[in-house]
């Protein structure tokens, strides 16, 4: 979880839709399972063996509301699954906190399905939320990350600053 | 301009006279709510330092009584928790056992004015009570609870005014499922709730719109102030606590009516909430496996009242399950004194104690490959349930009611007429 924040991100593309939940990303039945064993059940119901074709270092790009529904750890699979990024037309408050607290890099960018098609490279300038696709030449202009949330970005994630306060274990 | 009611929340529990879309605010938390999940290995970190023990909350609802060993070694661990750190306003299993967001409700945890945190996404239920309620995740629990404070990104407000009545047989899970129909998702985006019908709705109804705005993805869902609302605090904690009207001419993205006569009952077909309703005479006589009601957003007494109401003298088809969970064991207790408990059960319908129980999937009445449900709780999510190949309708817990009696989906008007 404390590996190092890097600002220019560039990998391969998957493309889902608008209003994936988090019931996808973190199925109930994988809750309960061993940290390490979630991430292989991500999209399991929608989108079965995909997990086991994200090689690390791609990109997950995806329509409006990605990531509505419940405040399960789903940003810790999408992470630890390898992904480097994610890009969302609009992204759920909740799932865009815990993202930012598991220093999963996440960035709001309305019009960024019309970029990608799957198989695209994608490259992302993380701060600016500039984003290109050196295929067809297009970039698009996401919404910057604040800075004060870009910090705990980061700094490896929320965890991570309150260790080095002494507050946690 | 002015500023919309969760804009002069957030302004006042920041320290800042105005707060504007964009900003973002560091507010400190009046009131943080643990749940057992929390506790879980998985998600659990040691919480070394607690900013102040009196203004947290502990509550085991999602897994309780536990359901599996790792919920258990949870509770365990809560228990510790509570004691090592000295807190008072503990909720284990038994007498006080309860969903989280209704015993802030019961309890009156929730200040008008204030912020809440909780780690269930369904906290903008509180919203009811005219405060900044909202979900976070374990990690923004633990920051919160070991400092004190958090942090809030500041949304526009898009307010909704609600007139008119609603007929007898239609509820306020029919409001909710008419608003995510036609307005569909407010992500990054808060709600505000007013207007003339409110007089008309109990806080019970209230409820279950703020915290069915979970699935609209707002940041925040916030009732305009009244009298009902506030005695209904009033009558609960001894604690002072300033209400927070909008300023007249707030700045809202878009205002919107809502006429509650021309609420009809709906039913979310499967694996989505937003803008997936359909009329309930669209889809009645599907076939149904199993009936839910309860939840944190439908498992008030007002919704145990109704079921009772449609199951009196009448019995759940063959065939077919009816699953009814009580939000809180004091609903639980209000729901035996009123008799519904006895009309629920001699009907054939199940009576689970207070859980999160089916709604999650956690524990108790968990759907298999093929089945199909009807429920009146929150999400109806591909695999939310069971299994992922099983099919989740959500309505009302009239509608749902009806239709454990008919074994398909089946309009409840008839038993309101």
């Amino acid at each position: 979880m404390n590996d190092l924040f890097n600002d220019q991100i560039s990998g391969r593309v998957w493309v889902v839709g608008d209003d994936i939940n988090t019931d996808l990303i973190l199925p109930i039945q994988a809750y309960y399972l061993p940290v390490e064993q979630q991430p292989a059940w991500v999209f399991s119901a929608n989108r079965p063996g995909w997990s086991g074709d994200v090689g690390q270092g791609d990109i997950l790009v995806a329509g409006r509301n990605f990531g509505v529904g419940s405040s399960r750890p789903a940003a810790r699979s999408l992470k630890n699954l390898g992904l480097a990024c994610l890009l969302a037309d609009s992204i759920n408050g909740l799932f865009y906190r815990n993202a930012i607290n598991f220093a999963f890099p996440a960035l709001e960018a309305p019009g960024v399905t019309a970029l990608f098609k799957e198989g695209d490279r994608a490259e992302i300038s993380f701060e600016a939320a500039r984003i290109a696709n050196p295929a067809s030449g297009k970039t698009l202009d996401g919404v910057p990350m604040p800075a004060q949330l870009l910090a705990i970005l980061q700094a490896g994630g929320i965890y991570s600053l309150l260790q080095s306060e002494n507050l946690i274990r | 301009m002015g500023m919309t009611a969760i804009e002069k929340i957030l302004a006042r529990n920041s320290g800042l006279a105005r707060v504007r879309p964009g900003d973002i605010v560091t507010t400190k938390v009046e009131t943080a709510i643990l749940f057992d999940n929390n506790f879980m290995e998985t998600s659990w970190r040691e919480i070394l330092h607690v900013y102040d023990p009196a203004k947290i909350v502990v509550v085991f609802d999602h897994r309780a009584p536990a359901s599996h060993v790792l919920s258990a070694k949870a509770h365990q661990t809560g228990r510790a928790f509570v004691k090592q750190f000295g807190i008072e306003r503990f909720h284990d299993i038994g007498f006080h056992q309860g969903i989280s967001h209704a015993l802030v409700a019961d309890h009156g945890y929730g200040l008008p004015g204030t912020v809440l945190l909780c780690s269930d996404s369904h906290t903008c239920s509180a919203g009811v009570f005219n405060l900044a309620a909202r979900g976070v995740g374990a990690p923004d629990m633990t920051y919160a609870v070991a400092k004190g404070e958090t942090w809030f990104r500041v949304g526009e407000t898009i307010r909704y005014d609600l007139c008119g009545a609603l007929r007898p047989g239609v509820s306020a899970k029919d409001v909710f499922l008419h608003l995510a129909n036609t307005h569909g998702d407010h992500a990054t985006m808060n709600v505000e709730y007013g207007g003339p019908a409110l007089a008309g709705l109990s806080m019970n109804a209230r409820r279950t719109i703020s915290t069915m705005s979970a699935e609209l993805s707002v940041e925040f869902a916030t009732f305009e102030p009244d009298q009902i609302m506030i005695d209904h605090v009033q009558a609960r904690t001894d604690a002072p606590f300033e209400p927070v009207w909008p300023d007249t001419n707030a700045d809202y993205a878009d205002k919107r009516v809502i006429d509650l006569n021309l609420i009809e009952p709906l039913v979310a077909l499967p694996d989505a909430v937003l803008n997936n309703a359909r009329a309930v005479g669209d889809v009645a006589g599907t076939d149904i496996d199993q009936a839910f009601i309860g939840s944190c957003a439908n498992g008030t007494l007002d919704d145990l009242a109704v079921a009772a109401r449609v199951l009196a003298g009448r019995r759940v088809a063959d065939g077919t399950r009816l699953v009814v969970t009580p939000a809180t064991q004091s609903i639980y207790r209000a729901a035996m004194a009123e008799g519904y408990i006895q009309t629920i059960v001699e009907a054939g319908g199940v009576v689970t104690n207070a859980t999160c129980g089916a709604c999650g999937g956690g524990s108790m009445g968990l759907l298999g490959p093929g089945e199909i449900c009807i429920t009146a709780s929150t999400r109806n999510f591909k695999g939310r349930m069971g299994d992922a190949a099983a099919r989740i309708y959500m309505a009302s817990p009239a509608t749902v009611a009806a239709s454990a009696i008919a074994g398909v989906i089946a309009s409840p008007m008839d038993y309101f007429t």
